[in-house]
C-alpha cells in the first residue's frame, strides 16, 4: 500500500477506536470519574481541612494531579488491553493481519484509541476538581506534555499485555497487581520529603512516581524530583516499551502461529 | 496463462509440535475454480491461513499473482480476500461498519469504500440488515457477512474455507450462483474447501486431495472421477420381482433391496450398464429408474482416503 493508503488504514482503525470508546461510555468513561469524584469528596470536604498543608499547598491541590494522573494512566491502558484482547479472543484481529495495514499503522491506531480515552477522562476529572478547588496552572505545555507521554507509554503497555494475554483474567493482573499499587506508591497522596527516608527510597524506583511529579509540577509548579529526570524517565520507558512493540508485531509473536 | 497461485514444497509445524503441512506444491490459474478436499485435520486450513498471512509458515514459498508474500507481502495481501473456516467479525459492531471498516484497512478511501461495501452487501442480501449488530445475525447471514467483506477489496483471489457449512440448502444454492458468477463474470479466481463433495462437484473444475499435509491427488475433475474404477448403481424396478428371478440375480452379482430395488457395483473394464441393463431385460425385468447410490467424487474421496 502507498502512504495514502496507509493513512487511510490508520485514519479507519482509530475511528473504529473512538466509536468504541463512546458506545461503551458507561464502561469507558464514567468509572473513573465516580471513583475519583469520591475521592475528592473524601480527601478534600470531609478530611482536607484536617490534614496539613503539603509542601505549602492545599491537601485537595497537591492529590489532584496525581489523581488525573491516576485515570489517565489506567484508561490509557485499559482501554488498549480489553479493546485488543476483545479483537483477538473473537478472531477480528484478523481483519488487520490479512490486510496490508502496516504494522506500526495498527499500533498506532491502538495506541491513539487508549490516548484518546486517557485524555478524555482525565480532562473529565480535571473538569470535576473544579467544583472543589481552583487548581493553579504553572506550565500548560508540560501538563499536555507529560499526558500525551504517559497515555502513550501505558497504551502501548495495554497492547503488550493485550498480545500476551492468553485469558480475560490476565488482561486484569496488571491493572489490579501492578498499576494501582505503584499508583498509590507514586506520591499521589504525599510529598516523598513527609515520609520515612527508607520508603522515600524506595520509591525512587517506581516509575509512576516520575509521571505523577511531572505532571503535578506543571500545574503547581513543585515537584519532589527534578522535571528534566521526570522527563528522561519517562522517555526512556517510551522507547523500551517502543521497541518491545515494534518487535512483536515484527515477529508476529503472539498474534500469529 | 499465468498464476493465481503457486506454492512451492510448503511446511507447516506449529508450536505444539503438530505436523499440519508436508511439503506441499500447488499451481492454481487465474480465473481456476479450484477445490481443496481433505479429511479433517489435513491442512487446508493451515495452507489457507499461510497464503493469507495468518500463520507463519516453517518453510516452502508462496507466490500470490506473482507476488511473493515474504518479499512483497502487502502486494500480494491486496490480491486475496478470504472467508475464513470460523466467524471472526467484531460481534458488536454493526454489518456495515464491519464491511465499510474492512475496505480501509486495504486503504480504499471512505467514498469508494462506501460504494463498495454497498454494493456487496447488497449483493449477498445483507442490506436490510446493515444497522444490526453482527452477533444478531443468523449463522447462513454470518457467514454471507463475510463474503461480503471479503470481497470489498475486490481481490482478484477468493479463498473460502467451507463457506457453506451449516448454511440451508436455499441459501447454499444461491451462494454457489453467487460464487460461480463471480468466477465466470468477473473472472476472479476461486479457492474452495468443503466437506460437501456434491458441492465441489458441482463448483470446482480442479481439485486437490489433501491428507496428512499432503496432496494425494490433483487434476481436473473429469479426470480425477474417471479414475474411478468401479460404478454402483441402484435400479428401481416397475414391477415386483418374484422369487425365482431375485434369485437368479443374486448369483449374478444384485444385491436385492427390496422386492423392487435393485443395487448392483460392477468394475468398469468388466462391465457397464447397458450389459446390465441387457441381463434384466432378458429375466424379463422392467426398469424404471437408475441412481447412483452416493455421490462420485465421494466414492473417489473415500477410497482415496482410505488407501495405504
Ligand atoms: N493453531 C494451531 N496450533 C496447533 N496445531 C494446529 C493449529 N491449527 C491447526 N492445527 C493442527 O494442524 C493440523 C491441520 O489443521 P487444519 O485446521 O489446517 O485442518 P483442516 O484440513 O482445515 O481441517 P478441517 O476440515 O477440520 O477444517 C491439525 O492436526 C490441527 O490439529
Ligand atoms: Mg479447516
Amino acid at each position: 500500500m502507498n502512504w495514502y493508503g496507509n493513512w487511510v488504514s490508520l485514519v479507519v482503525l482509530t475511528r473504529k477506536e473512538i466509536k468504541r470508546i463512546l458506545r461503551i461510555w458507561t464502561q469507558s468513561l464514567l468509572p473513573s470519574v465516580i471513583t475519583v469524584t469520591l475521592y475528592f469528596v473524601v480527601f478534600g470536604e470531609v478530611l482536607g481541612s484536617r490534614i496539613e498543608q503539603i509542601q505549602g499547598f492545599e491537601y485537595i491541590n497537591y492529590i489532584v494531579p496525581g489523581l488525573v494522573m491516576m485515570a489517565i494512566i489506567t484508561n490509557s491502558f485499559q482501554n488498549v488491553v480489553g479493546s485488543f484482547f476483545l479483537a483477538k479472543f473473537q478472531r477480528s484481529i484478523e481483519e488487520l493481519l490479512v490486510s496490508p495495514m502496516p504494522s506500526w499503522a495498527i499500533i498506532t491506531g491502538y495506541a491513539l484509541g487508549g490516548v484518546i480515552r486517557g485524555s478524555i477522562v482525565g480532562g473529565l476529572v480535571l473538569l470535576v476538581s473544579l467544583f472543589f478547588t481552583q487548581l493553579p496552572v504553572t506550565n500548560i505545555f508540560i501538563v499536555l506534555v507529560f499526558t500525551f507521554l504517559t497515555s502513550v507509554l501505558f497504551s502501548l503497555g495495554g497492547l503488550i499485555n493485550g498480545v500476551f494475554a492468553r485469558n480475560f483474567d490476565q488482561i486484569s493482573i496488571v491493572p489490579t497487581f501492578v498499576l494501582t499499587p505503584l499508583t498509590f506508591l507514586g506520591g499521589v497522596f504525599y510529598s516523598l520529603e513527609d515520609i520515612p527516608q527508607a520508603w522515600a527510597t524506595v520509591s525512587y524506583f517506581n516509575p509512576i512516581l516520575y509521571m505523577v511529579n511531572g505532571f503535578r509540577y506543571g500545574f503547581l509548579g513543585y515537584s519532589d524530583v527534578s522535571v528534566w529526570l521526570c522527563f528522561g524517565v519517562l522517555t526512556a520507558l517510551l522507547v523500551l516499551v517502543f521497541f518491545g512493540t515494534w518487535l512483536i508485531f515484527r515477529t508476529g509473536y503472539g498474534l500469529k502461529e | 496463462m499465468s498464476l493465481a497461485l503457486q506454492i512451492t514444497d510448503l511446511s507447516k509445524t506449529y508450536d505444539t509440535n503438530t505436523v499440519a503441512l508436508r511439503g506441499v506444491s500447488l499451481e492454481v490459474e487465474q480465473g481456476a475454480f479450484f477445490g481443496l478436499l481433505g479429511p479433517n485435520g489435513a491442512g487446508k486450513s493451515t495452507l489457507i491461513q499461510i497464503v493469507t498471512g495468518l500463520v507463519n509458515k516453517s518453510s516452502g514459498q508462496v507466490v500470490v499473482n506473482g507476488d511473493d508474500i515474504d518479499t512483497n507481502p502487502s502486494k500480494a495481501k491486496t490480491h486475496v480476500g478470504v472467508v475464513p473456516q470460523e466467524f471472526n467479525f467484531p460481534i458488536f459492531d454493526r454489518v456495515y461498519d464491519i464491511v465499510l471498516h474492512q475496505a480501509g484497512y486495504y486503504g480504499i478511501p471512505l467514498g469508494k469504500a462506501r460504494e463498495n461495501a454497498e454494493t456487496y452487501i447488497k449483493e449477498l442480501g445483507l442490506w436490510d440488515k446493515r444497522d444490526e449488530q453482527a452477533r444478531m445475525l443468523s449463522g447462513g447471514m454470518k457467514r454471507r457477512l463475510m463474503i461480503a467483506r471479503a470481497l470489498v477489496h475486490e481481490p482478484d483471489i477468493l479463498f473460502l474455507d467451507e463457506p457453506t457449512a451449516g448454511v440451508d440448502i436455499e441459501i447454499r444454492r444461491s451462494m454457489w450462483q453467487f460464487v460461480r458468477k463471480i468466477n465466470e463474470e468477473k473472472n476472479k479466481t476461486i479457492i474452495l474447501t468443503t466437506h460437501y463433495l456434491e458441492e465441489a462437484e458441482a463448483l470446482c473444475r480442479e481439485l486437490a486431495i489433501i491428507k496428512d499435509g499432503r496432496i494425494i491427488r490433483q487434476g481436473t475433475v473429469k479426470e480425477l472421477l474417471s479414475r474411478l474404477e468401479r460404478d454402483s448403481i441402484i435400479l428401481d424396478l416397475a414391477t415386483e420381482l418374484s422369487s425365482d428371478v431375485q434369485n437368479r440375480l443374486q448369483a449374478q452379482g444384485f444385491e436385492v433391496r427390496d422386492g423392487t430395488t435393485l443395487y448392483i457395483s460392477f468394475a468398469r473394464e468388466e462391465s457397464s450398464i447397458t450389459a446390465i441393463i441387457e441381463t434384466l431385460k432378458e429375466e424379463g425385468v422392467t426398469v424404471s429408474g437408475v441412481r447412483n447410490e452416493t455421490n462420485k467424487l465421494e466414492e473417489l474421496f473415500v477410497s482415496l482416503i482410505n488407501e495405504n
